[in-house]
């Protein structure tokens, strides 16, 4: 065989969800609890072919309550975990997220955004659940949240979420749109083998001394599963090393601290920017997931009428990449935000940049995604 | 020689939270007698709740122990026995916990006939928060959410239970102790969901607004009103209203469980995979 039939053979025309499905069992998924919603559903769909065939997991719960709350169960049982689902199926999962912040269970979250509030656009795209990923759950914690744009990158940045999550201890987001999950796009998927897989970093030493919160090591406690002879105890209320509930402020206040550490502690683990045609930018557009697609054709379109724009596109959009964001807007003498909703990123980048050059925002809501043309406008605006 | 509880507690998380005279001591001296006699490990033991009183129980027992959100027990309960289905998975909650805010889950996990273990320690309130009508609530009873009177019937769990597709249901009660470890052992050793409803006393928040505040007359007015399930038929209506029926109300163990249907397709898949 030649190598481009050898190429054709191995190319994928996959739904951005299969790609996902497919990137979750390549990164060790061997657990999925999920609940039928759109535009999310063919995630469960295929992982409920592909799992058992492996020897994992899946099963549809009764609600998307008990999809997050079976995740949680299974992941401190050991599991690597996942669910999927869109803005309204986040919302019900929110509480038993924040549990699985305070708990610390790795697990990956998958949120398929499509048009709200409420029920919404069901089946059109929309990012409007960037703030709610970032603050939805009540209480302060941490957050991870991933926002890949092309198929390629999605299978990437799937298994970079599960070894965050692995890494870090806790529950990460992937959000794309209802545009990336549905598409069908040509990809080769890596390779076994070109790609890490990280898992969850087990303690030593007796179970029976283990500490669940153990603080001493580092910000990330070492895990062991259930079963394992430790008998730890997990609970949601605030506690301390040994995972038993306490009130005792310094203890809280230490416990909490040690958590939001995790992420910021570790960016150059957790933060990820694209950066196209920057270089010599005057007009800079920030944008991440389908709508910095459309703005990679702005971008070459403005060049083509000699106006020099560039495009930074964060893959992670929580923690906020606020000082290279700075960085960009120093560079520029303005900027574009296009964004798939009436206006949430632009408030992280007015706080990220705290000086006075023009910012032009581009949002659209009705299910028709933001083409080229809008964003070429907006760049024209302030060029 | 008395029974020696200690192999599976958590001595130094000792005291408990609960009132004095509480009735879910007894639940959690039945649960330990259970998993002694039956020889269940503590490290192969998981032990789950929701929110509330009864939900504090995991805490004080040396088993793997998962205390999460108000109602969502069974749910994460479920994420572990898929993924460790050796492994022995009991819930314990109370009667707003599992069957108010978790009503789903429960009645869902009985119709899969999961091997879990559901204990509800039913004593007709919410306790922790003060008082507050459950759905269990006898009709008429006061509660601090209901000054004049329950206006709303209660639910029959047993029967509920069993209309979801629970393979063992029994129901017992704190004034019988040994009657009522037999009950959880059986529903441990039994392979499919179970559940034991355990009629309990709460005299602090349901006694003192009903006339029952000193624990004692409380488990009188429990025990005197439990009748074996085949007395119980044979009451006229009137007589039936007075009482509750306890004893092992279904079991049946012809339904297949849903992690060994769960493993057999995997074993099928694996060898065509093979193959």
């Amino acid at each position: 065989m030649s190598a481009k039939a050898e190429s054709t053979h191995k190319m994928k025309f996959w739904p951005g969800n299969v790609v996902i499905a497919e990137a979750a069992a390549a990164a060790g998924c061997n657990f999925f609890a999920g609940y039928p919603i759109t535009p999310s559903s063919e995630i469960a769909a295929h992982l409920a072919a592909i799992l058992p065939k492996k020897g994992g997991h899946f099963i549809q719960m009764e609600d998307e309550i008990a999809a997050m709350g079976a995740v949680i169960g299974a992941s401190l049982a050991g599991a690597k975990a996942l669910t999927a689902t869109s803005g309204p199926g986040l919302s019900l999962k929110l509480e038993n997220l924040g549990f699985g912040y305070i708990v610390e269970a790795p697990c990956v979250v998958v949120n398929v955004m499509r048009g709200g509030p409420s029920t919404g656009l069901p089946t059109h795209p929309a990012q409007a659940d960037i703030m709610q990923a970032r603050w939805g759950t009540h209480g302060d914690h941490p957050t991870i949240a991933l926002v890949p744009a092309f198929h390629s990158e999605m299978f990437l940045e799937t298994i970079r979420a599960f070894n965050l999550a692995e890494q870090l201890r806790m529950p990460v987001l992937l959000l794309i749109d209802e545009v990336l999950g549905h598409l069908s796009d040509g990809m080769i998927p890596p390779e076994p083998g070109s790609y890490e897989i990280i898992n969850r970093t087990l303690a030593d030493g007796p179970p029976e001394e283990y500490k669940p919160y153990d603080d001493s090591k580092g910000d990330v406690p070492p895990f062991l599963p259930y079963f394992a002879g430790a008998q730890w105890h997990t609970t949601g209320l605030n506690h301390d090393e040994t995972g038993f509930p306490t009130t005792n402020p310094e203890l809280v206040t230490r416990h909490m601290q040690r958590m939001m550490r995790k992420v910021t502690g570790n960016r150059e683990l957790i933060d990820k920017i694209d950066y196209f045609m920057t270089e010599d930018a005057e007009v800079g557009i920030i944008a991440f997931g389908s709508t910095a697609r459309a703005a990679m054709v702005a971008v070459k379109k403005a060049r083509e009428k000699g106006i020099k724009a560039g495009l930074l596109r964060p893959l992670t959009i929580w923690p906020f990449p606020n000082r290279q964001v700075k960085e960009f807007a120093d560079q520029v003498k303005a900027l574009v935000v296009p964004e798939f909703n009436l206006g949430q990123i632009v408030y992280e980048v007015e706080r990220s940049i705290r000086r006075d050059i023009p910012i032009k925002r581009v949002n659209k809501v009705g299910g028709v995604p933001i083409n080229p043309g809008e964003i070429l406008a907006g760049i024209e605006e302030v060029a | 020689m008395s029974f020696d509880y200690m192999p599976y507690m958590r001595e130094n998380r000792l005291p408990h939270m609960w009132c004095p005279g509480c009735g879910i001591g007894v639940v959690v001296k039945s649960v330990i007698r259970s998993f002694e006699e039956l020889g269940w490990e503590p490290k192969d033991i998981a032990f789950v709740s929701g929110i509330g009183c009864t939900s504090r129980a995991p805490g004080y027992l040396n088993v793997n122990t998962l205390h999460t959100t108000h109602g969502r027990a069974i749910s994460f309960a479920t994420g572990i026995k898929m993924h460790r289905p050796d492994k022995h998975v009991v819930v314990i909650s109370g009667d707003g916990d599992a069957t108010a805010i978790g009503g789903n889950h429960l009645i869902h996990a009985a119709r899969r006939n999961i091997d879990i273990t559901v204990i509800v320690n039913n004593n007709n309130i919410y306790g922790m928060t003060g008082g507050q009508y459950s759905p269990t609530t006898p009709l008429g009873a006061k509660a601090a959410t209901a000054p004049y009177g329950n206006l709303e019937p209660s639910f029959d769990l047993a029967k509920l239970l069993i209309g979801a597709g629970a393979s063992y249901v029994a129901r017992g009660h704190v004034g019988n102790g040994r009657q009522l470890a037999k009950f959880i052992k059986d529903g441990f050793a039994h392979k499919g969901f179970s559940f034991i409803e355990v009629v309990s006393n709460c005299h602090t928040q349901f006694g003192r607004r009903n006339k029952m505040a000193d624990p004692m007359n409380m488990v009188k007015w429990i025990s005197d009103r439990a009748v074996p399930a085949k007395k119980f038929d044979e009451m006229t209506e009137v007589e039936q209203e007075k009482h509750f029926p306890v004893g092992v109300l279904h079991h049946d163990q012809s339904r297949p469980e849903y992690t060994e249907t769960y493993e057999k397709l995997i074993s099928k898949l694996r060898a065509e995979v093979s193959a």
